[in-house]
């Protein structure tokens, strides 16, 4: 019956090729616009490397300090001291990192050309949550850190700037007036992935003083990343955290002698930027944007159910012959589903492919610094996912207009 | 085999009410072959679509095959369909897009139980019937019209229904071929098949065992 159905579908679509190619054409298009959507979003959120175990990762990068009793407040990035206090104890954690909270600009000088370097400080177990694809070397050690050793992981790109490209492994790179040996070579990693970003990552304790460990304010800059045993844990950190967060001992309470906030995901962290502290949960982003996508393809939906009703009724002869001869409403239905879903799987594979070339393009043009789209997957699943809706929502009310023809009333219309 | 018992088809608009068949009360045993005859606009085509379920009577009932028909559920008519009932348009009514062999197949698609297999054995047994297994591969367009009704024959036997309901078989074929049509139905009949054929033409009635007259969706005899 399936092999009938498909045979009939794909005599339809090439009987009439001027329909199918405005019918291909709006489906791929309008198919296009949510999978390179669902592209970014997925290379966004998505588990890639270094960021490989964002299903169980928790950020605190920014936490809301008060005074109770006073209306003003402040949100900023944590201290190290404070981090190292109150989050690197958290039991319920498997590994806890400390590291500065974004990148800073470095300037260096090299042949007497200025080169710009994203430089970003973090400890040594920064390096075993995370896995950096590694071209060379290896990370700086939690025992390099705790020395204070000059030493430095750089990117590709940095290698190809600072050695042309050869073995950097054992070199030195001047930031700062001082001499950092090159200890691994990782791949780029894409300036979204704001966890981790930057073209050098060097040790915490390589700063020129050691003020970042004095508990003199909650807040100055940087971040912990906390990785939980599993993903069904994260609730209990976030829990432990804010039972924490009633035992902090201010080191200025004349300012600040109440803070809220806590870890999150990686996607709640976005939204809180996006939107109001707090104000949409995960769950409902993902609602909303489900319901977007929905709203997006209503138009192009209504287009291809006038087509798909003109269609049918082209076929009302084809529609009477198979009634009379035992099909039943039921079965048409199924039928014209099952063809109309054959026409958005073409049109979603069409689709795919125009993805696929948007991604290169937003790759090539360097909208944002190292950051390569590719097609996986889950943008695969996700695109199919979208293309049977979209073939079952256009398909739904033509099917039903059909399966409501009166058979002699078909069998009236000859036109085929 | 067919029992209709006080039928009748009314036609409603919201302004018109059109009586297409008043009171039709006729019986065909097992194995007869009847014709139905009357000028145009008689209700002719109307009392085989009713007797063929394919459209329901306003008042009546029907009786096919001993199984009073007492539900106009779209299922149990669909099945009804399937395992009693062939037709035969005079238009033909094959799918252009379809080759002979799967036109002759479609009865059999709502057939459960059938593998490809034999859907195929037995779509191209009733193209042997009709002395088409020549043209397998041949689409409608390809044929002539005596062709084209003989594949609509085939299609209307392939499930082997207990009656055959035809109506103008002949109406757009040349005497010759029309003949061959009606030789072909006659073989069926001898063969046990129940035949119930509208006709305008006297000749064709008069080589059925009888004709049931109407006029003005009135039996008249």
């Amino acid at each position: 019956m399936l092999k009938n159905y498909i045979k009939m579908a794909l005599k339809v679509l090439l009987r009439r090729k001027v329909f199918t190619c405005i019918s291909l054409v709006t489906i791929s298009f309008t198919l296009m616009v949510p999978m390179v959507a669902t592209a970014l979003f997925d290379h966004l959120f998505g588990s890639f490397p270094p960021e490989t175990r964002s299903d169980r990762t928790l950020i605190l990068q920014s936490i809301k300090g008060e005074k109770l009793g006073e209306t003003s407040y402040i949100v900023n990035s944590p201290s190290y001291a404070f981090l190292k206090r109150y989050v690197s104890s958290l039991t319920q954690a498997e590994k806890v990192s400390i590291s500065g909270r974004g990148s800073s600009t470095e300037a260096t000088f090299r042949k007497g050309e200025k080169i710009e370097s994203e430089l970003k400080h973090t400890d040594g177990v920064f390096w075993e949550i995370l896995e950096f694809d590694f071209l060379e070397g290896r990370p700086y050690t939690v025992q390099e850190v705790e020395e204070g050793q000059r030493v430095a992981v750089i990117n590709e790109a940095t290698r190809q700037v600072f050695f042309g490209g050869e073995q950097a492994v054992g070199k030195h790179i001047e930031l700062k007036e001082q001499a950092f040996r090159v200890v691994g070579v990782v791949s780029n990693v894409p300036a979204f992935r704001l966890m981790t970003f930057a073209d050098i990552w060097v040790p915490v304790s390589a700063q020129k003083t050691d003020d970042y460990l004095r508990y003199d304010s909650v807040f100055s800059g940087y971040q912990a990343l906390i990785l939980a045993p599993s993903a069904a844990e994260i609730p209990l950190i976030k829990e432990e955290f804010a039972d924490v967060l009633t035992r902090v001992e201010y080191p200025n309470p004349d300012q600040v002698n109440h803070i809220s906030g806590g870890p999150t995901t990686l996607l709640e962290h976005t939204l809180e930027g996006i939107f109001a502290f707090g104000m949409l949960t995960s769950r409902g982003f993902i609602a909303l944007v489900g319901v977007l996508i929905l709203l997006f393809m209503l138009l192009p939906v209504v287009s291809l159910v006038n087509i798909n009703v003109t269609r049918i009724l082209e076929r009302a002869s084809e529609i009477g012959v198979r009634k009379a001869f035992g099909g039943s409403s039921l079965t048409l239905v199924g039928q014209f589903l099952v063809e109309n879903v054959l026409l958005t799987l073409l049109g979603g594979a069409l689709g795919l492919v125009f993805t696929f070339l948007v991604l290169q393009m937003l790759g090539a043009s360097d909208i944002v610094q190292y950051a390569e789209f590719h097609l996986n997957h889950r943008i695969f699943l996700y695109g199919l996912v979208m293309t049977l809706v979209f073939g079952l929502i256009s398909g739904v009310y033509p099917a039903w207009k059909m399966s409501r023809l009166h058979i002699v009333e078909a069998l009236r219309r000859r036109k085929q | 085999m067919i029992k209709l018992e006080s039928i009748e088809k009314v036609y409603r608009t919201e302004q018109v009410e059109t009586l297409a068949l008043s009171n039709i009360n006729f019986a065909v045993d097992e194995g007869e072959f009847i014709s139905v005859m009357g000028p145009s606009g008689s209700g002719k085509s109307t009392l085989l679509n009713v007797i063929g379920l394919l459209d329901e009577p306003s008042a009546g009932e029907i009786v096919l095959n001993g199984q009073a028909i007492n539900s106009y559920a779209d299922r149990y008519l669909a099945r009804i369909r399937n395992e009693e009932v062939g037709f035969i348009f005079q238009s033909f009514h094959l799918i252009a897009d379809l080759n002979v062999v799967d036109n002759v197949e479609i009865p059999l698609l709502y057939r459960r139980g059938l593998s490809g297999k034999e859907r195929r054995q037995m779509a191209l047994k009733a193209l042997d019937r009709v002395g088409l297994s020549s043209r397998v591969k041949h689409f409608p367009s390809q044929l002539s019209g005596g062709q084209q009704q003989r594949v609509a024959v085939a299609r209307a036997i392939v499930a082997q229904p207990h009656i055959l309901l035809a109506d103008e078989p002949t109406g757009n074929l040349d005497s010759q071929m029309g003949d061959e049509i009606m030789g072909i139905m006659h073989q069926l009949n001898e063969e046990g098949t129940t035949i119930v054929m509208v006709t305008h033409d006297q000749r064709l009635a008069d080589r059925t065992g009888r004709t049931v007259r109407l006029f003005d969706g009135r039996q008249v005899q």
